[in-house]
């Protein structure tokens, strides 16, 4: 199929948009740190836009587009080789038949693109769960290796044509599965593997700047349109649907999230309606281009009120996750893949199947939830022990004296906020 | 009356919080400050240059006592904010001549 200049066009501008929710996810999270380790969570958000970046264009887009069966790509596009090429053909991506076509419009190389940013972001998640207490030398390491053995295998899993979960007709259409579930069970691994910050769940960790946080929000919500209507890899009417469901999910799940904190908290929180809008975007992303009409309000809703719910798993069973992206991510990527076989609906796009509200029964939801078992079992299970390998060679957490101290000193020599005049600060060797 | 002053490590001011509560303390007063003492401060890099920062933060705690009680104040705030590495801080006592409740008016002992 030819190249079409306004779906290219509007495949680039998305490309963009994704790139920068990661600094919006960076100021996000940062937000939420105390003040002595706010450069600690932006340096690890940014850093992955520079390893993640390399190593995609080297052998990760391979692995995870290229043609070598279900479960993993090959090397056929290692190096961005041939990617360039106008006549190179992306493996799956043809007619199917006359109502479904998979055929890009776009050139590979803006797809490459695209799905960088999703690969950029994705271990950028686990940063929240991690605050505080990471090593900066065994964080690198664990998103280099888990872009590729994780990251690259379930993209081709799910998202390419070739894969297992996308031939058995498990659907996703940004990445509930493939970004949310999955950095969300790797985030849960790390946390396993790290153990409690000093003093949790005892001693108060409170945000160092709610602005921050509402401001990243900001930057997240404007990206996810890039993220989901992108998504359509075509400026059209699939694109215009996702991105209303969308931004309608995110309205709704943050008025859900600050509907139940005033009913058993008494006040709705600036941080409550940050957090209800990001989950309403986790929970709407496998969704976005399947759904339609009112479908995002409930999906929101839900999303919304089950995450508010759902923060309280880690006091029940003692685990540090620091800023709730297991609460968020993977329970709102389980919301989300899962109503999505109910509200699922052909109608709105032809390559997706009815879910049980729109009369397609049963067979798509039990799709979705082995899309959903197989994620969190391939990525627990190898998280947790690539976690531990790290944290056995080079150490995933940092000493208990530089954890009192702050990541932005120990790990990275510098101070957020040097606000006072009289730091007293002299340059060495003059 | 006595004040005793505390230079502490700012992550054991909760411990020296709950020592004090222990002792039936009915008030304290705590300040971010910072300072050198014989723990030198730490290094900073911005673009390649490196930098000395010799001022290091601590936190101030303030308590009022009354004589008899001094004693035991020092000790509960040695006890809880030591670690035993450099840079734990100091504890001095002074002399107060007289402290009044600004809402009540009540001077002396009445008044801590």
């Amino acid at each position: 199929m030819d190249i079409d200049s306004g779906n290219t066009a509007w495949v680039l501008i998305s490309a963009g948009l994704v790139l920068f929710m990661t600094p919006g996810l960076a100021f996000f999270y940062a937000g939420m740190v105390r003040s002595k380790n706010v450069l600690g969570m932006l340096m690890q958000n940014f850093f992955s836009m520079g390893l993640v970046s390399v190593l995609w264009a080297l052998v990760g887009f391979s692995l995870a587009f290229g043609d070598g069966g279900g479960w993993i790509g090959n090397f056929d596009f290692a190096g961005l080789k041939d990617l360039a090429n106008a006549a190179t053909q992306l493996p799956g991506y043809v007619k199917v038949d006359d109502s479904i076509d998979l055929s890009l419009t776009i050139p590979a190389l803006a797809f490459c693109a695209f799905q960088m940013m999703f690969a950029i972001i994705t271990p950028a998640l686990f940063t929240g769960a991690t605050a505080d207490r990471m090593k900066f030398a065994g964080y690198t390491a664990f998103l280099g290796i888990w872009l590729l053995v994780v990251y690259s295998p379930v993209a081709h899993w799910v998202f390419s044509p070739t894969g297992w979960l996308f031939k058995r007709g498990a659907l996703d259409f940004a990445g509930g599965t493939v970004v949310h579930i999955n950095a969300g069970i790797a985030a849960l691994a790390l946390v396993l593997v790290l153990g409690k910050r000093k003093g949790w769940p005892k001693d108060a960790m409170p945000p160092h700047s709610l602005p921050l946080t509402l401001l990243g929000t900001g930057i997240l919500w404007f990206g996810w349109f890039g993220f989901n209507a992108g998504s359509a890899l075509g400026a059209n009417g699939l694109a215009a649907q996702a991105l209303i469901n969308t931004h309608l999910a995110a309205a709704a799940a943050m008025l859900g999230w600050l509907l139940i904190e005033k009913l058993k908290t008494g006040h709705p929180t600036t941080l409550g309606a940050a957090s209800g809008a990001v989950a309403g975007l986790v929970a709407i992303t496998p969704c976005a281009g399947y759904v339609s009409g009112l479908a995002p309000l409930a999906i929101g809703l839900a999303a919304g009120v089950v995450c508010f719910l759902a923060v309280q798993i880690k006091f029940r069973f003692g685990f540090d996750d620091s800023l709730d992206v297991v609460a968020v991510h993977l329970v709102g990527g389980i919301v989300g893949s899962v109503l999505l076989g109910f509200f699922a609906d052909v109608s709105v796009n032809p390559a997706g199947f009815d879910g049980v509200f729109a009369g397609g029964g049963s067979a798509l939801l039990l799709d979705q939830l082995v899309a959903v078992g197989a994620v969190l079992v391939f990525s627990g299970v190898v998280s947790f022990a690539l976690a531990k390998a790290i944290d056995l060679v080079i150490g995933l957490r940092v000493s208990p004296s530089d954890e009192e101290v702050g990541l932005d000193t120990t790990q990275h020599s510098e101070t957020a906020y040097n606000l006072g005049d009289f730091g007293s600060m002299g340059r060495v060797g003059g | 009356m006595k004040l005793v002053t505390a230079i502490v490590k700012p992550f054991k001011v909760d411990d020296v919080k709950a020592s004090l509560e222990v002792l039936d303390v009915r008030g304290m007063t705590v300040s971010e400050v910072q300072g050198f003492g014989r723990q030198r401060g730490h290094t900073e890099v911005y673009r390649g240059a490196e930098y000395k920062v010799d001022f290091v933060p601590k936190v101030r705690v303030e308590v009022l006592t009354d004589d008899a009680d001094a004693a035991r104040v020092v000790d509960a705030i040695v006890t809880a904010a030591r670690t035993e590495k450099i840079g734990d801080g100091k504890v001095w006592v002074t002399n107060v001549e007289s402290v009044t409740r600004i809402r009540t008016g009540e001077m002396g002992t009445d008044a801590l």
